[in-house]
């Protein structure tokens, strides 16, 4: 087996407050601490595995409703509640036995998103003890644990983690004496980011192309290699043992009454302290961005906040009081995502910011539907012809009708993805697309940020 | 997708039915093959082998040729064509040869505010090769432009072979990292 990489991530973890009272660590409990991947470590100092042997006591179904007080929703980016998710899930009856499986989503490829690798880096057995207590709760047969390729040290950290639950008696035949046999399978993706859709990463889990299905069949009806499966964030299985710790109906104390808990945001762009800081849901913008990440790192004022990851459609100043939660965010234009905030200052030239984030689009579409498939590209290159000094003034109405005939017209939310950034761009930034195109130059004088020698 | 194409062993494309020729042709070493077999067992179905066994195929041959794709299927024992499907849809399959040192550098939108494409023309310009364009003249070197790796919050980042470095690359430390290859320190891209 290789050797585990100690080299400390360079990522920033804590800030003044952080595991009081009033902003508790719950999943970065133990940051920085790289030994605590060691079994002991976090038996010893985390409370670790306390919550899976109180869980095991208890029947699947007080577990499911354990999880559906805490109100947690998913924290991969739709906000679905997961116990309701967790419900969902087929029980056996006389006539019929299922084989159910869990799995756990941690190919994190939205840009701005670098939560679940922190998670995977110092604290592996939690999500290991939250995929048990889930694997419990729906009497599942195997776990899986789907990471994205380019994560091949942590997939090590995660898998040598694994081996020590197994040889502690946590997985295997008959868990704890329960008569539950239980067990979870590491794979490792190829990178597609299109694998972080649900059933889309159920096909690459099965070996297949990354293409997403038609739902329905929804995955707690025909999932993982035609069997209820359910698809879980990494984020969200590693707050279950906490969950199951502190007591649903403590656990909703956090955050707001329709969006509980705590959830981990990633502040990246242009900030002093980038990093990632967790915190209750509703926690106001302008506080992670100003207080905890420092404010602008360039001296210049921050124009542009990207809220929820790079498929969040972008937020202008009037916005930046925005109380960080699923509802509020929704109802402010944009949504929550995956917890990636992304600051751009002043100088920086909307048109390239949404080309970049176009161009992204278009190379990771997976060419399975037309409107995605041509939609971006079709918007790829009529940004490059605006960047480039040989816009149109009709582009612009182009590109404002090319949005709703990708948005809502798709098997799965990338294309809605991609129209996020373009339709909030041209609509708050549209005196920088209609200045390149009269002056054929940026209106903001900041660096480059598409390279002369890239092609993808 | 812009996948550009594996390239064929020679102009023609295979005829139904034609076989690549001797010494073309890839086998897995046993250990290898011992290693697919327990991916196969270990999943419910064998079909899932697919994507770890091209892992294994470029760990073995270095890049993910046509041949190591037929190697694949004959390991799994599933048809050719839906390993040719899977390899050209993955983008980390590298379908030509890569230098000894494969550099990744990060350019999307967290990274690029931070100076990703100033730093990618650097690493162009240090190394000599471009992105796509295959490995350098001696083999040590090849360049490609990802998207994100997961390192915004420390971008931007660089991934050298198998290894994220991600610690706010600027171009002195580039120059470290590139002698670190060359001093060895970095696990390799290949057998």
């Amino acid at each position: 087996m290789a050797a585990i990489r100690t080299k400390p991530d360079p990522q920033i973890y804590t800030f003044p407050g952080f595991g009081t009272d009033k902003f508790p660590n719950l999943m970065l409990r133990g940051a920085g601490d790289l030994d605590n991947w060691h079994l002991k470590v976090y038996e010893q100092k985390h409370e670790g595995y306390v919550a899976m042997k109180a869980a095991l006591k208890l029947e699947p179904v007080a577990v499911v409703e354990e999880m559906k007080a805490s109100g947690i929703r998913g924290r991969g980016g739709a906000g679905f509640p997961a116990g309701l998710k967790w419900s969902f899930m087929p029980k056996d009856t006389p006539e019929r036995k299922f084989t159910r499986y869990l799995v756990c989503n941690g190919d994190e490829g939205e840009p701005g998103t670098f939560k679940d690798r922190a998670i995977l880096e110092y604290n592996p057995h939690q999500l290991i003890e939250g995929m048990i207590i889930g694997g419990w709760a729906m009497q599942c047969k195997l776990g899986f644990v789907y990471i994205r390729g380019e994560f091949l040290w942590l997939i090590e950290k995660l898998e040598a983690a694994i081996q020590q639950a197994r040889d502690a008696g946590y997985l295997g035949k008959n868990i704890l004496g329960t008569g539950w046999d239980y067990d979870i399978l590491v794979y490792r993706g190829a990178g597609a980011y299109i694998c972080g859709e649900e059933t889309a990463l159920l096909n690459s889990l099965e070996g297949r192309r990354g293409e997403p299905r038609v739902k329905p069949p929804f995955p707690a009806a025909k999932g993982a290699f035609g069997q209820p499966t359910t698809v879980n964030n990494v984020e969200t299985l590693a707050a279950v043992p906490p969950i199951m710790r502190m007591g649903g109906a403590e656990y909703a104390k956090l955050g707001t009454p329709k969006n509980t808990g705590t959830r981990i945001f990633g502040v990246s762009g242009h900030v002093k302290r980038p990093g990632l800081f967790e915190l209750p849901l509703g926690t106001p913008m302008d506080f992670v961005v100003n207080e905890l990440a420092g404010g602008s790192s360039t001296g210049k004022k921050i124009k542009a906040i990207i809220p929820g990851g790079a498929s969040a459609p972008m937020f202008d100043e009037k916005d930046f009081d925005c109380p960080l939660d699923f509802d509020t965010v929704k109802a402010r234009g944009s949504m929550a995502g995956s917890g990636g905030l992304i600051c751009m200052d002043e100088d920086t030239c909307m048109v390239q910011a949404t080309l970049r984030l176009i161009k992204f689009y278009a190379h990771e579409s997976c060419g399975q539907c037309t409107p995605c498939r041509e939609g971006c590209n079709w918007m790829e290159m009529v940004l490059y012809r605006i960047e480039h000094g040989q816009g149109r003034m009709e582009d612009l109405d182009l590109l404002a009708t090319l949005t709703p005939r990708i948005g809502l017209r798709t098997l799965c939310p990338l294309g809605d993805a991609a129209c996020g950034p373009m339709d909030s761009a041209l609509q708050k930034f549209r005196h920088e697309f209609e200045h390149h195109i009269t002056h054929k130059t940026c209106y903001a004088q900041g660096s480059r940020l598409l390279s002369a020698v890239g092609a993808h | 997708m812009n996948h550009p194409l594996p390239p064929e062993t020679s102009n023609e494309p295979l005829a139904p039915g034609q076989r690549l020729p001797e010494s073309e042709r890839k086998e897995f070493s046993p250990e290898a093959l011992a290693e697919i077999q327990a991916i196969m067992a270990k999943f419910p179905d064998k079909l899932a082998a697919t994507l770890p066994a091209l892992h294994i195929a470029q760990r073995e041959f270095g890049f993910v040729s046509l041949s190591a794709m037929k190697a694949v299927a004959k390991a799994i024992g599933i048809p050719e064509g839906h390993v040719f499907g899977v390899a050209t849809f993955y983008t980390m399959y590298q379908k030509a040869p890569v230098g000894k040192f494969h550099l990744q550098v990060c350019t999307n939108i967290s990274c690029a505010l931070r100076g990703a494409a100033q730093l990618l023309e650097k690493v162009c310009e240090k190394t000599g090769v471009k992105p796509g364009q295959g490995p350098s003249a001696d083999g040590m070197w090849s360049v490609e432009e990802v998207e994100c790796l997961a390192g915004c919050g420390s971008g931007p980042c660089v991934q050298v072979n198998h290894d994220v470095y991600d610690e706010f690359v600027d171009e002195k430390k580039l120059l470290d990292v590139m002698e670190a290859c060359k001093r060895g320190d970095y696990r390799p891209w290949a057998k």
